[in-house]
């Protein structure tokens, strides 16, 4: 079933819609699929089995590593598996045209925009456009409404913010970001 | 006031916003609990201000804590105080949370619906959208019932963004709120032919997941998806559809011939999705294609995944595949080698089986990682078992496998293993024997014990070992060691099931010790086993474990009891033996359900009369349950030997009924007797064996391959020496082959020993079947619903009806060409085509040519009155609202009918439209038997002054017109006209020219003068027809029209050419001029209030035919529209008009009046 979407991990939560399930589970869930899926090695394919977990053998995690990151979604057997690996390579490129060279950080720091961007990406747990200019479309059009919305009134707190920003990167500098990692999972899908 | 709004959005400030929380979090590393308690208690603050930027800052980090796995539940409330905020900006920061944190469990929930349901229809369609999404995740039943008919509203919104969201959450709704599936289908049909691609892959994706749950009701569609295949460039909509397809192929065997060839041209096709592609297609056709275990690891997996949806159909062409097979097993990812066990599950046979598991057992051993041990071992289990164990021919060689699996370590699947002992050793009597000795070698080796503490675990076994040890103690070498060994003080730490069965089969051994010694004239031997038992026992009395400590104090009592009489010499063996006298049977699983209810029993009945409501709650269970068997009550002294005994027979059967393993002793009596009869009808073979039957310590199954395969060889030369048919071992008495070829065929492989495998029993006149196997409560069950059936009334959507003067205002298509605004501009016309296309395609024909429907030409042959049809194809691939208008015509006529009541009520007409548009589905069928005499009526009725013509020339070329408004261009209209030449002379050179009138004249060529005709652009072979068109302008609409014209030709035959002419004369009807304009509800409305329309009425009397029939009639003959009507039945029917010409209504009226009198 249908964990929607949404990354797990340092980041994401799945959240599954037909149970509820508690936050331990669903941090549970993040730790066993990051578990899962960092010690796999790099030749190997990108499906995963997930078992009881993930909600039964019908779902199979599929992942793609970048670096830092995995990307990871779980999905059952109504979706092809190479669909979904084409579909997080059109979100990563997506994001990548939103934050202008996305990085490891710009996730971290925006994690309600990734939501944003995933959300037109796939809802409620199935997948709902998968060209990325019409993604990055609506994304941009939903940002100016944003900022027309925002006006005068947002000015201080944009400018504040702004200050604030410059000292970002130094901050990171002192962190070790390897730990950071994982972001992603995603969902699935269905049912 | 002002100064507090500064003075906020400087305090706003220096609030910590994401970024900050963010950055914060990760400069706490090593108090982050601590740091991050802090901060929600700012946000708690944050939430008490009034300013809705605060909040929603406060709710966006809540969102972010959230998925840090922290409960943000308390803030429910806030998050929807978010949610209705006005600016789009803070609407999506409460959406997301809630997509987050709210479930279906989520009280407030109930709270958003108005909130959303505002946000559905907001002008913005980002706020909609954003609506969407979140609804998206945390849609409940309430949820989905109160806005289905907004999301239905939705699906036919203008932006396709909208749109897609609508469409696809409607899956959504689907699920938890099945009622609604059947109304919405036919809208979500309609967007699979949606223009925009996005919109037509989301309702793809919508039917593709439904009908992957339910196949059978979407078979209607494959025409439709297989359209969309072969002209969709959208991968992601050809996989869903190429998935669809193998859900429905299993269904109509047809269907995959005719996928063959598209698939194959999609299989070439270049991309990225090529393999894809193949292996969709392979697992939609299941049928033998290229294999894919190609070098990359993504293959490999996708290579393997495909063949085993193969091998559900074709297992024999992926069993050449073997030996690839087993050397994925050796892969180092752990997906293609789960992948690959799947696989051989299907691949065994009786051949291969032994090479196999042996093969698989060193793989238990090699593996690391429990999941995929577990894995290993589920699937040795299901590869021996599976079919009724058919691919097994030596149950020693089983049972030895069965054993080695005990020793795993940590294994969750300890149940399995048991119950596979159990079910072997109880069906297979043959092995009996062996399965005993085995199982009391389990019983003394102390390793299982050791290793109770898991739940589940391996001890399992242990409970199946005791079992079979006690049931089958006759078989015992040296119960009286396993007797002790059951008893040891260490069982007291196995799990308190297992200790029960421990108990109860301690007894059954002991029973059949007593009996044993007792024969052998040994009372002293006897005595000593009584006394161990009796020093024993109390180990369990002693359990903390109900069942065990009961079984133990009745056991302790009986033992106590039995060492008296043992003193008093007495012979007990028979007695105690009898306890246990009987066999079992296994009986399938589903058999209780199949027990026929007997005549004049009815379970439903109170046994006893209900308890009144004054007694109290303790009084009820002793009422109702009065007849109850008495249950072993507490251990007393005991008095007599019989009353004992049939106590003890009673808690017997109490057991049984509580062991799984005699699940199917039943409550009603009929059933209990058949459980002990039974035992006669289980055909018991000899056994025949040809390998000894003890083999000596713990056996390893790898000895069992050598003695197959000597087995095997002796059994050969035996064949071969004797020549002669072998003895037919196989119980159920399989064809054998008379041949003496040397080849192993699977039926050559005699099995070791003659097994007797029991078929479970079932009540008389029960068949197995898979109908109660579906779980009633799977939720897509609900979605299992007949799309086909029309709709009732009962299943309308629930309408809100307050909220009906927003939702009406709303674009509705398919509703509103309904009601037919008054023709404002001059010079539009309707025609019949579309009543004619509704017809045909009702019909299922798919005619498209340019041809009169075959019923035309019929009768009419003489005048060979052909209807052209030239905006068919414009209807078809009309809009959808404009389509639905002509599928439904009656729905039209209903509507006006209810009309008359309420002109006023504008309001509800939402409602009962969408209740006329179900009611017109049912009518379908009315509606071809109407459509015949319309048909007829067109014969006579048409304005053919050709025909005169054409009787007295009939070679020539008679002809049939049409006339259709153009929308396009004002005051215009085009007149198709359908020549066909029936003579057998060549036609060519035609030109038609039209005199023309003040009102109406002929568009020629430019230059060309008034008398000049306009050439027709095609030549006509003798029985052909074509069909020209010809644009006329109009001047003014309100008067019929009758022009003359002539179509001058050059007939041209063996004999010569002719130069020949023929006149015509064109009508044209004010009704022709008709055309249908959507007009929203508000708009009629106000259009009927602004009194700038006329009104005027007819009223015809005896009407015999049926109000549809006229209908149908009517719309046939004059397009209506333009018009409201009220109609009364009783014979008489009148028609209310209004419109701003009253000329133009009078005539319009008129010619109705003319039409229906001829009715």
């Amino acid at each position: 079933f249908t964990l929607p979407v949404d990354r797990v991990g340092f980041f994401g939560s799945p959240s599954l819609s037909t149970f509820d399930i508690s936050e331990d589970t669903q941090q549970q869930i993040i730790r066993e699929t990051f578990h899962l899926v960092s010690k796999r090695d790099e030749n190997v394919c990108n499906f995963l089995e997930g078992g009881l977990l993930i909600g039964g053998s019908d779902n199979k995690l599929i992942y793609r590593h970048y670096a830092t990151l995995y990307f990871v979604f779980c999905v059952d057997s109504s979706e092809s598996e190479l669909g979904i690996l084409d579909l997080i390579q059109v979100f990563v490129e997506t994001l990548d045209k939103c934050f202008e060279n996305v990085c490891e950080l710009d996730l971290i720091f925006h994690v309600d925009k990734v939501h944003n961007i995933l959300a037109e990406m796939v809802m409620g747990g199935m997948v709902l456009e998968t060209n990325m200019n019409e993604i990055v479309t609506q994304i941009d059009a939903q940002n100016k409404l944003e900022k027309s919305e925002a006006g005068l009134a947002g000015a201080p707190a944009r400018a504040v913010s702004a200050v604030k920003n410059m000292n970002l990167p130094e901050i990171p500098r002192n962190i070790n970001i390897g730990d950071i990692s994982i972001k992603v999972p995603n969902l699935p899908s269905f049912k | 006031m002002a100064l507090k709004m500064v003075k906020g959005s400087i305090d706003r400030m220096f609030d910590k916003n994401l970024q900050d929380l963010v950055r914060g979090i990760r400069n706490h590393k090593e108090d982050e609990a601590k740091y991050i308690s802090q901060c929600i208690d700012e946000i708690k603050q944050e939430l008490k201000q009034d300013n809705i930027a605060v909040k929603a800052n406060a709710v966006c980090k809540l969102t972010y804590l959230q998925m840090l796995g922290y409960d943000i539940s308390w803030a429910a409330f806030n998050i929807i105080e978010v949610m209705s905020a006005s600016k789009f900006t803070f609407k999506r920061i409460g959406y997301l949370a809630a997509s987050q944190c709210f479930h279906e469990g989520t009280d407030v929930i109930m709270l958003t619906t108005n909130q959303i349901r505002k946000d559905l229809s907001s002008p913005s369609q980002y706020d909609t959208g954003v609506a969407l999404t979140g609804l998206s995740c945390f849609v409940t039943p309430d949820l989905a019932r109160d806005l289905a008919n907004d999301i239905m509203t939705l699906m036919s919104h203008t932006k396709p963004y909208i749109r897609k969201k609508a469409v696809l959450i409607m899956y959504k709704v689907f699920l938890k709120y099945p009622e609604s599936l059947r109304p919405a289908f036919p809208r979500l049909k309609e967007k699979l032919e949606d223009p925009d691609p996005g919109v037509q892959s989301a309702a793809v994706n919508v039917i593709c997941e439904l009908a992957r749950r339910n196949p059978k009701n979407y078979l209607s569609l494959a025409p439709l998806f297989f359209k969309l295949m072969t002209s969709s460039t959208n991968n992601w909509v050809l996989i869903k559809i190429i998935k669809l397809f193998g859900a429905l192929t299993p269904l109509e065997p047809r269907l995959g011939k005719k996928l063959i060839e598209p698939l194959t041209n999609l299989i070439h096709r270049p991309g990225e999705f090529r393999h894809e592609f193949s292996v969709s297609v392979l697992i939609s056709l299941s049928s033998g294609m290229p294999n894919h275990s190609a070098s990359i690891q993504v293959l490999k997996y996708l290579g393997l995944l495909a063949m085993s949806k193969i091998l559900r159909t074709h297992p024999k062409s992926v069993q050449a595949h073997k030996d690839l097979v087993l050397q994925c097993l050796d892969d180092k990812d752990e997906s293609i080698r789960l992948r690959a066990l799947d696989l051989l599950y299907g691949m065994v046979s009786k051949k291969n089986l032994v090479e196999i598991v042996k093969k698989l057992m060193s793989h238990v051993d090699k593996a690391e990682g429990t999941t995929y041990r577990d894995e290993l071992l589920t699937k040795i289990i299901d590869i021996c078992s599976q079919c009724n164990y058919q691919h097994i021919t030596n149950f020693q060689w089983y049972i030895s496998v069965l054993v080695e699996l005990t020793r795993l370590e940590g294994t969750r699947h300890g149940h399995l293993i048991a119950a596979q002992m159990l079910d072997v050793a109880i069906r297979v009597k043959a092995i009996r024997k062996f399965a005993v000795s085995q199982m009391s070698a389990l019983l003394d080796s102390a390793h299982l014990v050791a290793s109770s503490t898991q739940r589940n675990g391996i001890c399992e076994v242990l409970y199946a070992a005791a079992w079979i040890c006690g049931e089958f103690s006759e078989h015992l070498q040296e119960p009286h060691q396993t007797l002790e060994a059951m008893l040891r003080p260490k069982v007291t730490t196995l799990p308190g099931h297992i200790q029960a069965v421990y108990v109860q089969n301690v007894v059954k051994l002991y029973a059949s010790i007593l009996q044993q010694k007792e024969q052998a004239a040994e009372p002293e031997a006897a005595q000593d086993v009584t006394q161990l038992m009796v020093d024993r026992l109390p180990q369990f009395v002693q359990s903390a474990d109900l069942e065990v400590q009961e079984r133990a104090s009745c056991i302790l009592q009986l033992v106590k009891h039995i060492q008296k009489l043992q003193a008093k010499d007495v012979p007990v063996a028979e007695e105690v033996s009898a306890l246990f006298a009987g066999e079992l049977n296994p009986v399938a699983p589903k058999a209780q359900k199949k027990v026929p209810v007997p005549e004049g029993l009815d379970l439903d009945a109170w046994i006893n009369e209900p308890p009144s409501d004054s007694e109290s709650e303790d009084e009820k269970p002793k009422a109702i349950f009065h007849e109850e068997e008495p249950r072993p009550a507490k251990p007393r002294q005991p008095e007599a030997d019989e009353e004992e005994l049939a106590r003890r027979r009673e808690a017997r059967k109490q057991e049984q009924a509580n062991n799984p393993f005699y699940i199917k002793s039943s409550p009603s009596p009929q059933k209990v007797r058949l459980d002990m009869p039974g035992v006669e009808h289980i055909p018991v073979v000899q056994i025949d064996l040809s390998v000894p039957l003890k083999v000596p310590g713990m056996p390893v199954s790898d000895q069992y391959v050598k003695l197959e395969e000597e087995r095997r060889h002796r059994q050969r030369l035996e064949k071969d020496r004797k020549k002669k048919k072998k003895k037919d071992k196989e119980k159920k008495g399989k064809p054998r082959r008379h041949s003496s070829l040397h080849t192993e065929s699977d039926e050559d492989i005699a099995p070791a020993q003659q097994v007797d495998i029991v078929t479970e029993e079932m009540p008389e006149n029960a068949l197995p079947s898979d109908e109660d196997d579906k779980d009633p409560n799977d939720p897509y069950r609900a979605l299992d619903i007949d799309l086909d059936k029309p709709l009732a009334d009962s299943e309308k959507l629930p309408v809100q009806k307050h909220r009906n003067t927003d939702t009406s205002k709303s674009p509705e298509k398919e509703d509103v060409p309904i009601v037919e605004k008054k023709v404002k501009k001059p010079k539009k016309k309707e025609k019949k085509h579309r009543e004619k296309e509704r017809e045909k395609r009702e019909k299922g024909k798919e005619q498209k040519e340019v041809r009169g429907p075959p019923w035309l030409t019929g009768p009419a042959s003489q005048a060979t009155c052909l209807l052209s049809r030239p905006s068919l194809c414009h209807s078809l691939q009309g809009t959808t609202g404009r389509k639905s208008l002509t599928v439904n015509p009656d729905l039209v006529g209903l509507f006006q009918k209810s009309s008359k009541h309420r002109k006023k009520k504008h309001k509800k007409e939402k409602e009962e439209r969408s209740k006329d548009k179900k009611k017109s589905k049912k009518k379908k069928p009315p509606s071809d038997e109407a459509a015949e005499p319309v048909e007829n009526g067109a014969l006579d009725e048409d304005p053919l002054p050709v025909r005169g013509t054409s009787l007295a020339d009939p070679g020539l070329s008679p002809q049939t017109y049409d006339i259709q408004g153009s929308l396009q261009k004002d005051s215009q209209v085009t007149v198709s006209v359908v020549l066909e030449n029936q003579s057998s002379s060549f036609l060519k050179s035609m030109e038609l020219n039209v005199l023309d009138s003040l009102n109406t004249k002929l568009a020629r060529p430019e230059g060309s003068s008034v008398h000049d005709g306009v050439p027709v652009p095609f030549q006509l072979p003798p029985g052909i027809s074509n069909e020209a068109q010809f644009v006329f302008t109009i001047q003014s609409i309100v008067m019929a029209q009758k022009l003359k014209g002539t179509l001058s030709f050059i007939a041209k035959n063996d004999e010569g050419s002719t130069h020949e002419k023929l006149d015509f004369k064109l009508h044209f009807s004010c009704t022709s001029y008709l055309v249908t304009t959507p007009c929203y509800s508000d708009a009629f409305a106000k259009l009927l209030e602004s009194g700038d329309l006329s009104m005027s009425s007819i009223k015809v009397d005896g009407i015999s035919m049926s109000f549809q029939n006229l209908l149908a009639k009517i719309c046939f003959h004059h397009h209506f529209s333009g018009k409201r009507w009220g109609v009364a039945l009783n014979k008489s029917v009148s028609v209310d008009g209004k419109c701003s010409d009253s000329t133009l209504l009078s005539n319009v009226l008129e010619e109705m009046r003319a039409t229906l009198a001829k009715c």
